[in-house]
C-alpha cells in the first residue's frame, strides 16, 4: 500500500470530518460573535448563568453532552422533533447532527477568543465612530468587527481543530456510522477496535497530526497579517 | 451659536453649568483636572447623558430633557477631536478623514478634502497608517478626519495634551486658523493657559463642575477674585494691538494698543495683523521717574487706579495705560514708591517677556 495515496474508507473519513466541522464552524460564528459581544458589552440578570450554560461543554464530559442532544434534538426530543415534524430536518444519525454535536463543543472556545478581542478593543474609537457619523450598527461592521478579526481567526481556528477532534458527543449523538457520521477520529477509533487494524490507525493518526500543523500554521501566518496592517 | 445648560450627577461629583459661545471663535473651557471639562463637552457631543438641561449648537435643539429631545451623535453634526487622536489603527489616513465625509449628506458639505489635506499639510501622507505618525502628525489628522464631516460645532479635548513642546507649537497654528478658515465655532478644552491665550476668545473656568466665570480672555484673565483658579503666578492682563511697524535692523516690532506703542520682538505677521499680547504682572517694574539709560524697551506712562496688599510679601498694583495693566512688586517696593491711587509713574515691560506663543 502506498504511503502517499489514501485508501476510500480514509478519503471518506477526512472528506466527512472537513465538512462536518466546516458546518460546525460556520454555524457558530455568527451566533458566537454576537454571543461574544453580549457577553462583552452588556449587563442584565442571568448574564452569569449564561455564561456557565454556554462553558458547560468545557466541563462536562462529552459524553453528557452528546446524549443531552439525543434527548432534546432526538427524533423524539422536544425540538428535534418539531424540526422532524415541521420542517423536515432531521440531525439523529447522519452528519448534520455531527455538525450539531461538533458546534455545541466548539462554541466556549470561539466564544472566548472573541469576546477576549473585544474586551481590548477601545471603546473610544467606537466613539469617535458615533462622533463622525456612523450608526451603532455600521460602527460595528467598520471599526469593531476589523479590530477583533485576528480574536474571530484565533477562535475559528480553535473552534475548527475542536469539531475535527470531536468525539464523545458525536458518538453518543450520531452514532458511529460510516460514511454518515464516521469522521477520523471515530474511524481511527473503530480501526483500533478491529484486529489487524494498527496500520490503519497509524495512517489515520498521521493524517490527523498533518491537518493541525496546517491549521495552526495558516492562524499564526494570519495573524501575523494582522499585525503588519496595524503597524502601518 | 452655542446655548447650553447641563446637570449631571456622577457619584459624588455633580455638574451643574450654563453657558453660551459665539456664532465664530474660539471658546476655551479652563479648569484644573477633575473639574468636569471633558465631561461637559462629551454631553454637548451626545457621548454622555445630563440628566437635566438643554444644549442648543448651530441653530439645533441636540438635547431638551423638558422636551425628550435627545439626539444620538451621530445626528449631533458635531466634530469631537480627542486627546488621544482615536484614529481608527486599521484604516489608512486617507479612510480615516474621509469615514466622517463619506456619511456626511452631499448637500451639507461644505468643508472639501484637497482643502482639508492642504490646510493640515496632510498631502505626503495620506497613504500610511495612523501607527507610522508622530504624534503631532495623529492630530492633524484627527482634526481632518473631525472637520470633513463638515460640522457645525467643533470639540476639542485638550488635542494638544499628549503633545511635547515642539510637536504643539507644529499643531497650535492649524487649530489657530480653523474657525475663521471655516466660520465655524470651537469649543477648546484646556489646562494650559498658555494654548488658551494663544487661540481662545473667550474663556468658561470651571470650578468642580460649576461655571465660576465667563466673558473674553482680556476680562477674564484680569479678575483678581479668579486667581486661584487661573493660577497666581499667571496673573497679569492681555491687550488687543495691532501692528504697526517692522524695524528690521533693530529686530522690533511695534503693536499700536489703545493709549500707546508697545515693541516686542519682531514678528511675522504682515502691518496690520491684529495680535493679542499677554503681560504677565510679574514682568512690569515700576519706575517713579523714566529710566534714562536701559535695556527695557517699553516704558510708559501710568496712573495708579489700585493696590492690592492681600498676598503677603507681593503687591498687584493696578495701573491704567490707557486700558489696564498690571504689575507685581514686594511690599517694600511699594514702601518705597509709596504708590496710592493717583499716583502718576512709569511701567516698564521688557519686550522679551512677551514670548511668542502668546501673541496671536
Amino acid at each position: 500500500m502506498n504511503l502517499f495515496s489514501l485508501t476510500p474508507l480514509e478519503i471518506e473519513a477526512l472528506r466527512l470530518s472537513l465538512w462536518v466541522s466546516f458546518w460546525a464552524v460556520a454555524m457558530s460564528l455568527p451566533a458566537g460573535i454576537l454571543t461574544a459581544w453580549v457577553l462583552a458589552r452588556l449587563s442584565f440578570p442571568g448574564k452569569a448563568l449564561l455564561n456557565s450554560m454556554i462553558h458547560l461543554p468545557l466541563v462536562l464530559p462529552p459524553v453528557v453532552i452528546g446524549y443531552l442532544l439525543l434527548v432534546v434534538f432526538g427524533r423524539r426530543g422536544v425540538v428535534g422533533a418539531w424540526l422532524y415534524h415541521s420542517l423536515g430536518i432531521t440531525l439523529a444519525f447522519n452528519w448534520k447532527g455531527a455538525a450539531l454535536a461538533a458546534a455545541v463543543m466548539a462554541f466556549p472556545l470561539l466564544v472566548r477568543a472573541v469576546r477576549l478581542s473585544l474586551e481590548e478593543v477601545d471603546r473610544g474609537l467606537e466613539a469617535a465612530a458615533r462622533t463622525l457619523g456612523a450608526r451603532p450598527l455600521r460602527v460595528f461592521f467598520t471599526i469593531t468587527l476589523p479590530l477583533i478579526m485576528p480574536g474571530i481567526v484565533a477562535g475559528t481556528v480553535l473552534a475548527f481543530a475542536r469539531s475535527l477532534g470531536e468525539f464523545g458527543a458525536t458518538i453518543t449523538f450520531v452514532s458511529n456510522i460510516q460514511g454518515q457520521t464516521q469522521t477520523l477520529p471515530l474511524a481511527l477509533y473503530t480501526l483500533t477496535q478491529v484486529p489487524n487494524g494498527e496500520h490503519g490507525a497509524m495512517r489515520l493518526c498521521v493524517l490527523s497530526v498533518a491537518i493541525g500543523i496546517v491549521a495552526l500554521m495558516a492562524s499564526e501566518l494570519q495573524a501575523k497579517r494582522f499585525a503588519k496592517r496595524k503597524s502601518g | 451659536m452655542l446655548n447650553i445648560h447641563v446637570k449631571r450627577r456622577q457619584g459624588n461629583f455633580s455638574i451643574d453649568a450654563a453657558f453660551q459661545s459665539e456664532e465664530v471663535g474660539v471658546t476655551a473651557i479652563f479648569g484644573s483636572s477633575g473639574t468636569g471639562k471633558t465631561s461637559i463637552i462629551n454631553m454637548i457631543a451626545g457621548l454622555s447623558r445630563p440628566d437635566q438641561g438643554r444644549i442648543i449648537a448651530g441653530g439645533r435643539c441636540l438635547f431638551d430633557s423638558a422636551a425628550g429631545v435627545d439626539l444620538s451623535p451621530e445626528r449631533r453634526r458635531i466634530g469631537y477631536i480627542f486627546q488621544e487622536g482615536r484614529l481608527f489603527p486599521h484604516l489608512s489616513v486617507q479612510a480615516n478623514l474621509t469615514f466622517g465625509m463619506h456619511l456626511t449628506d452631499k448637500k451639507r458639505r461644505y468643508v472639501h478634502f484637497d482643502e482639508v489635506v492642504h490646510l493640515l499639510g496632510l498631502e505626503h501622507l495620506v497613504e500610511r497608517r495612523p501607527a507610522r505618525l508622530s504624534g503631532g502628525e495623529k492630530q492633524r489628522v484627527a482634526i481632518g478626519r473631525a472637520l470633513l464631516t463638515s460640522p457645525s460645532l467643533l470639540l476639542m479635548d485638550e488635542p494638544l495634551a499628549s503633545l511635547d513642546d515642539a510637536r504643539k507649537d507644529e499643531v497650535l497654528p492649524f487649530i489657530a486658523k480653523l474657525s475663521q478658515s471655516f466660520s465655524l465655532p470651537i469649543i477648546y478644552v484646556s489646562h494650559s493657559l498658555e494654548e488658551i491665550f494663544a487661540l481662545a476668545d473667550s474663556m468658561v473656568v470651571l470650578d468642580a463642575g460649576k461655571v465660576a466665570a465667563t466673558g473674553s480672555i482680556e476680562d477674564v484673565v484680569e479678575r483678581r477674585d479668579l486667581a486661584h483658579l487661573i493660577g497666581y503666578a499667571d496673573g497679569g492682563v492681555m491687550l488687543s494691538t495691532t501692528v504697526t511697524s517692522h524695524d528690521r535692523t533693530k529686530g522690533l516690532s511695534e503693536l499700536r494698543f489703545n493709549g500707546g506703542m508697545f515693541r516686542v520682538p519682531q514678528l511675522e505677521s504682515p502691518v496690520g495683523t491684529r495680535v493679542r499680547v499677554r503681560i504677565k504682572a510679574r514682568n512690569v517694574a515700576l519706575a517713579l521717574d523714566p529710566p534714562r539709560r536701559t535695556s527695557v524697551q517699553n516704558i510708559l506712562p501710568a496712573t495708579v487706579k489700585d493696590v492690592f496688599t492681600d498676598e503677603g510679601p507681593l503687591v498687584d498694583v493696578r495701573l491704567d495705560i490707557g486700558c489696564p495693566l498690571s504689575a507685581r512688586i514686594t511690599l517694600s517696593a511699594l514702601q518705597d514708591l509709596e504708590l496710592k491711587p493717583g499716583s502718576r509713574i512709569f511701567a516698564m515691560i521688557k519686550s522679551v517677556s512677551v514670548s511668542h506663543s502668546a501673541i496671536r
